[in-house]
Order: structure tokens, then sequence, then C-alpha cells
């Protein structure tokens, strides 16, 4: 394989990967209903139809509602198993590893339906946005404990062993060493748990109660062809807002680690 | 407590994963044990009868059951050719990173690796405006001149189900395959040319096995959660596409028919299990892979 003709396959794999995908942002500002070539104009219509669309912003509402605890309770949560993994002498790290990345394994669709049948059926706990987040903490939580294990992992123990020997306790070198060091993980962890959450169909479609989350509102709005630009529309915006945050994530994460390469932002 | 707090390291790790071990517990182990209890028990109209019982198991290899083994076989078939498809699309890209590219390495990774992180079901909704029938490529092809007549073949059929996975999750291959590439010393590599191997025979005989253990990863990666897909059959798959998961996600809603979900669903990632245990062992006896530190 010759240096030339790798490039250009890679150029091509890169246009495989984004061509689809920006065919939102290009259909959005279309003006015509229907998704088809050759492009009419340039219109802003259906970014007006959507911000002057009510159950939309309903569901806007909802779904940033739940991404602020999701986030923080990811993160939080994640930190301290990070801290146990990957500090402490604790047995079993290889099994709780394994249950921890488990939801990355198993299907969505069936914890998806494993938690409706636990919530509804066992335990009578009416849906809502609050058993929506729950779901989203546990698809979170393995992205959350391998961005911030990788950045423990990452930085010199021997800073964390001076100020133990020069006296400080436990929690104080926690506080003035690690958590400092820690930091630009800990916000790209939470900048990447935002996107998870906000994101996420699957675990909403069966969790949620009477309030819809953006991606379920896409969903329906799927099945009406009328109301398709407007999706366009709503998708740019979220795919916009995932890259965004994407790549501030990363540069945050970078930042925080001068000369690595390691490439763990999956 | 206090005291054991301030003593045992071991007592603070505990501590402070014993949160994170609850939800796992509650929201993930008790879940999945309920879906495998569940599995035994039989719907009986409205009720749940919940004496234990082999019965939905009965059904799925009895000859009533043929539809959900003919979904099974299909899904593993289609999660199989997506896996196979993303490795061949994947492995030259993370080639080229690890071998041509030079300077901007991280760039390449950051945008091989972005669009894991754009909302899948929007990846999918693409694909359906690529494909459909008055979608893109059609009018495209048409207004090009290189067709007369939208093709009807591109959605609601396996290979648009194939095709959109690949697409989906392409970007889970790159770098389990970069980081193996990436791991293979240039002296191996100069070994080779110097005994005279061609291109070819190189990467055949030096890259392909020392890169196997993150083929196998990609592979993987990509193999086991397709199989329980939902949202790309529903969209793109029509009745040609359809999967295991769909059949799953009706029992449980529409058709009301819980147990006999679960046990499909238990099934199914029991097949997963076996399959990834059969190519596990096939890879290491062929001594392909080998568990190296």
């Amino acid at each position: 394989m010759s240096g030339r003709s790798l490039s250009l396959y890679a150029v091509l794999y890169l246009v495989f990967i984004y061509a689809p995908i920006l065919l939102l942002p290009v259909f959005s500002f279309n003006d015509n209903i229907f998704v088809t070539f050759p492009l009419k104009g340039f219109t802003t219509d259906w970014y007006a139809e959507m911000a002057a669309n009510a159950p939309l912003g309903k569901a806007l509402r909802s779904s940033l509602i739940i991404v602020g605890p999701v986030a923080l309770i990811s993160t939080s949560l994640g930190l301290m198993a990070a801290l146990a993994l990957g500090r402490s002498p604790i047995r079993f790290k290889a099994v709780i590893i394994g249950l921890l990345m488990l939801p990355l394994v198993v299907p969505t669709l069936v914890l998806g339906v494993s938690l409706l049948t636990l919530l509804r059926g066992v335990l009578g706990v009416q849906l809502s946005l609050a058993t929506v987040a729950a779901g989203h903490v546990l698809l979170c939580l393995p992205y959350s404990v391998v961005i911030l294990l990788a950045r423990l992992d990452g930085f010199d123990r021997s800073l964390e062993e001076a100020s133990l020997d020069l006296g400080q306790s436990a929690f104080a070198t926690f506080r003035r060493i690690t958590l400092p060091l820690m930091m630009p993980a800990i916000v790209a962890s939470l900048l990447l748990c935002s996107v998870v959450s906000f994101d996420e169909f699957l675990l909403a479609f069966f969790l949620s109660g009477a309030d819809a989350t953006l991606p379920l509102y896409i969903w329906g709005s799927l099945r009406f062809p009328a109301k398709l630009p407007s999706t366009l529309a709503l998708g740019t915006c979220l795919l916009v807002f995932s890259v965004c945050i994407v790549v501030l994530a990363e540069w945050v994460r970078r930042r925080g680690a001068p000369g690595s390469t390691a490439a763990t932002g999956l | 407590m206090i005291g054991l707090w301030h003593r045992s390291p071991a007592f603070r790790g505990w501590v402070l994963i014993a949160p994170t071990l609850l939800i796992l517990t509650v929201m993930l182990v008790i879940p999945l044990g309920m879906l495998v209890a569940q599995s035994f028990w039989t719907q009986t109209g409205l009720t749940i009868d919940r004496t234990p019982g082999l019965q939905n198991y009965a059904l799925l290899v009895a000859p009533e059951g043929a539809i959900y083994r003919t979904l099974l076989v299909k899904s593993l078939w289609i999660s199989f050719a997506s896996a196979f498809v993303v490795l061949l699309f994947a492995f030259p890209v993370a080639y080229f990173i690890a071998f041509h590219v030079k300077r901007s390495k991280l760039t390449w990774i950051l945008l091989v690796t972005v669009p894991f992180w754009i909302s899948y079901l929007l990846r999918i909704f693409s694909w359906k405006i690529v494909l459909g029938f008055g979608g893109a490529l059609n009018s495209g092809l048409i207004y090009l001149g290189l067709i007369d007549a939208p093709i009807e073949a591109l959605m609601y059929n396996q290979a648009a189900v194939i095709l959109t996975l690949a697409h989906s999750w392409s970007a889970f291959a790159v770098l389990p395959i970069y980081v193996s590439l990436q791991k293979i010393e240039p002296q191996v590599l100069e070994a080779a040319f110097d005994l005279g191997d061609s291109a070819l025979q190189r990467l055949r005989r030096v890259i392909l096995p020392l890169a196997m253990p993150g083929l196998l990863a990609a592979f993987l990666l990509v193999f086991v959660p397709t199989m329980g897909d939902y949202i790309t059959p529903s969209l793109v798959g029509g009745t040609d596409g359809v999967m295991v998961g769909n059949a799953i996600a009706t029992l449980f809603g529409k058709q009301n028919d819980a147990p006999l979900g679960a046990a499909l669903a238990v099934a199914t990632m029991g097949a997963v299990a076996v399959l990834v245990g059969l190519i596990l062992v096939a890879a290491r006896a062929s001594g392909l892979w080998r568990n190296r530190s």
C-alpha cells in the first residue's frame, strides 16, 4: 500500500463518515419540504418553525433538566470509583471494572426492558424524568470512570506521596493535590456525560413517563413527513452542540495532560 | 469507623466505591437477574404466572418459534457482516494513522472519534435521508442524469442495515486497531523488508498477526452491541432488515408477553456469548491471538 493511495483512502473514509451527517445541516437550510437534490434555495424558515414549536421547547426543557444532575452524579460517582480503583488496595478490581463496563456491552434495549420491568413491575415506581436520569447515570458511568482513571494513572504518584509524607491528611492531599491534577479529566467527564445524556434515545424510550426528551421528540416527529425540515433543523442544532462540547472536552483533557499521546476519548 | 477510615486504605477504597457498586447492583445486576427469572414465567392474558418453567424456551425451539429463530440467525448474520465491514473500512485508516501520519496523529484520531459522540439516533436518521426513496442519493443521481427513476432497493433491506450499522459503529474500531498497530516496533517491519518480504507479504505475515488483538477487539466491540440494536432496523430495515431487537421490544410492548420477550433476550445474549467464546477459542487455537501483556 503506497502512502498516496492510503491518504486518499483515509480522506474518502472521512467523507463516508461525515457526509451523511452533514446532509442534516445542508437540507435544514434548503427551501424545500423534501430532502432532494438539487438544492432549491437558502432559507431559515425551518429554524423559525422549530423555535415556534411548543412541544419541542418542552422536550428541550426536559432534556436540559436531567443533563446537569446526570453529569454531576455520574462524574462524582466516577471520581470516587476511579480513586478506589486507582489508589486503593481493594480486591476484585477486575470484576468491578468488568461490571462497570457491562452497560457498554449489553444491548441498551435489553437494559431498557430490564429496568422497565424492575421499576414498573416490581418497585411500582412512576416513570418520569427521574427514571430516565437514573438510566443515563448507568450509561455515563463507564465513560466517566475510563476518563478519570486514565488521568489518575497519567500523573506522577509521588506528588501525592510527598504530600502525605509532609504530614497532610489523606483528605487534604486529595483536595490540594489530586483534585487540581484531576480537574481537566473531571471537566471532560462532565462534558461528555452531558453529551451522552442529551443524545441518548433508547433508555429514555423505555424509562420516560409523560415528559419526552429531545431525542424522543425527534423519534416521534420522524413519522410525519411535514415535520421533516424542522426536525432537520433540530438535528443540526443537536449536532453542533455535541461536536462543540466533544471538541471542548478533548481540548480541556489534552491541555491538562501535556505530552500525553494516549487517546482515551472513546 | 473514623479510625478505620484513617488507618486502612482498603476500607477507604470500599467506602469510595460503595455508591457505584450499589447503583450497579440495583440498576444492572438485579434487573438482568430479573430478566432471567422472568424468562421462566408465563404470561396468561393480563396476568403473569410466576411458576418457573421452561415453556418460553420450549416455544423458541418449537416449530411455532421458527420466526424467532429466523430473526436470531438473521441478526447474528447482520451483526457479523457489519462488524466485518467495519474492520475492512477501519483497518486501512488505522494503518494510515499509525504508519503514515507523522505530526497530526491526534487530529486524525479526534476526526475519526468525534462521530462516536454524535447522537446515535441522528446518525441513523441521516442514512434515512441518504437512502430514502425520495432521498438525497436517488434525487442526486437523477439530477446528475445517472438514473431515470429512483432506486427502491436502497432502503428497507438488510444491506441498508449493515451499511448503516457499519457507519455508526466504525468510530469504535479505528482506535483499538490503531493502538495495536502503534505497538509494532519499526525494527520488526524493517526486518521483514530486509529479509525480502514484499509489502503485501509483510502485511499478511507480520502486521496482520501483530494487529490481531486490536482487530479482534474492534470486531467484538461492534458485533456484540449491534446484535441487540433496535433503532437501525426500525428506521432503515423494513421487513427484510428487521432484527431480534424489534421482536424483543414488540413482545415487551404491543404483544404484552414480557416472559417470552425476556427468554428471547436471554437467548440472544446467550447466542452472542457462545459465538464470542468460539471466536476467541478459534483465534487462540490458530495462534493468531495470544494473551500478551
